[in-house]
């Protein structure tokens, strides 16, 4: 028989409590539990970072986690990086100007990752935006337009705090 | 759903933690779940019930005591990472953690997961192995620590007993000073390293005091080439003294997987260990193999 829990977890600002059996991964929850099929699903072992959250405000895969280890907790997904619905994130916006996304299947882990990377390191060299999205595996094997997305984020992201 | 069925625990204390690891049958502890959650999974392990310890207090902490850095088990290696103590005394391991996977794993991979888990290519087992750490577990008895040459059982196995849990990892620390360089070969960035060697040397007067040089990859756990130690102590250190008494690393006992041949193994070991140590005593400022990770 599965053990099942009752958990809340905070998704993109909105509150929701749930029952959930205890072996459901947090990136199953998000996307069968919620419907927010924007957070991917690749290799579902943590190799392909396409289900890279924010778990408090920290990424983190989410095919690496069980959802009753949410409970409690802010997760964000791609679908809460943009401040409205009809209104892009600078990242959002840098990635569609510089062909940071061809088939957009590594996208969200892309734009997650990146997003808390930016913040830790607001003024990042091209080797350290590599770095960063080591673990984030694009197919279409799109890296330059990735990394340039990245670079000129990072000067869009300033400009806007400024 | 890829874990199979199991019952799930999140005890908020140590004892409860440890009285449910010594009755329950078929348990796994899940730390931070870098390795556990892909081999549930994958299904590589059943387990009847799972004890998540992230909610156990006071199993997390960075901080120095009698001349060691006690870290404890739960402690992410983000926090390894950022830490303004183990960049500044424990260099060895500041340069290991770069190389752990990748910012999203390291946010929720802990210390004591790490050395449980115990992958022959795990970069904080082989930095116990360098600086002869000790880890202390608790158990239904009590408190024990075990000297980390004793830790490695075998392969993907510690020496701890099924109902015992890893609290604290003891990293004595080396004089201020002391060199360090870590190191590893893998085909991309935060893969599995084939091959990894870590040096950590203390140089007084132009030569070579005191050495500790330590591959990880080759063999199950982490090996500590003793005969390059003792090859290079008292030595000043220069390439040629280090390019021939690494050679000796080519006859440790390697493995062979998909990845690589024992020989290729044996290759690495050589010449990794040699690069560490020129790296640590600053010959390889200038190598086109000493790029910043």
């Amino acid at each position: 028989m599965t053990d099942k829990r009752t958990i809340t977890v905070s998704v993109n600002g909105a509150k929701h409590t749930k029952e959930v059996p205890v072996r459901i991964t947090l990136a199953d929850f998000i996307r069968y539990e919620l419907g927010l099929t924007g957070t991917h699903l690749g290799c579902e072992h943590g190799v392909c970072g396409a289900c890279t959250i924010l778990l408090d405000g920290r990424s983190a895969r989410s095919c690496l986690m069980l959802a009753v280890q949410a409970d409690g907790h802010d997760v964000l997904t791609v679908e809460g990086i943009a401040p409205s619905p009809d209104k892009l994130h600078p990242l959002q916006e840098a990635f569609r100007d510089n062909h940071g996304l061809q088939c957009g299947f590594c996208t969200p882990g892309m734009l997650t990752t990146l997003l808390e990377f930016l913040g830790d390191n607001p003024d990042p060299t091209e080797q350290e935006v590599r770095i960063a999205i080591s673990g984030n595996l694009c197919r279409c094997t799109g890296y330059q337009g990735i990394v340039l997305a990245a670079l000129d984020a990072a000067k869009r992201m300033k400009a806007a705090r400024a | 759903m890829k874990p199979p069925p199991f019952q799930y625990h999140d005890p908020k204390t140590l004892a409860e933690a440890v009285g449910l690891l010594g009755k329950l049958d078929n348990a796994k502890l899940l730390a931070g779940g870098q390795s556990l959650m892909p081999m549930l999974n994958m299904r590589f392990v059943q387990p009847d019930h799972i004890i998540d310890i992230n909610l156990v207090e006071g199993l997390s902490g960075i901080k120095e005591s009698g001349g060691a850095i006690e870290i404890g088990a739960m402690t992410r290696q983000r926090d390894l990472e950022f830490s303004d103590l183990i960049k500044a005394k424990c260099p060895l391991l500041h340069q290991a953690i770069m190389h752990i996977g990748h910012r999203q794993t390291r946010n929720r991979g802990t210390i004591g997961g790490s050395l449980c888990h115990l992958d022959p290519a795990a970069e904080l087992v082989s930095v116990c192995a360098a600086h002869d750490a000790t880890v202390t577990v608790v158990g239904p008895n009590g408190t024990r620590e075990i000297a980390f040459a004793d830790f490695p059982a075998g392969y993907l196995t510690p020496a701890i007993e099924l109902n015992e849990i890893v609290t604290t990892i003891r990293i004595p620390l080396w004089p201020a000073g002391h060199k360090a360089a870590f190191i590893e070969f893998s085909r991309r960035h935060g893969d599995f390293a084939i091959v990894s060697a870590a040096a950590l040397l203390q140089i007084d007067g132009g030569r070579i005091s005191r050495a500790s040089v330590t591959v990880g990859g080759v063999a199950v756990a982490p090996v500590r080439a003793g005969d390059v130690e003792k090859a290079i102590t008292g030595q000043a250190p220069t390439s040629e003294l280090f390019a021939e008494a690494c050679e000796s690393c080519r006859s440790i006992d390697a493995m062979a997987d998909i990845h690589a041949s024992a020989d290729y193994r044996q290759h690495l070991a050589a010449v990794l260990s040699r690069r560490a140590l020129e790296k640590a005593a600053g010959l390889a400022d200038n190598a086109p193999w000493n790029r910043v990770h």
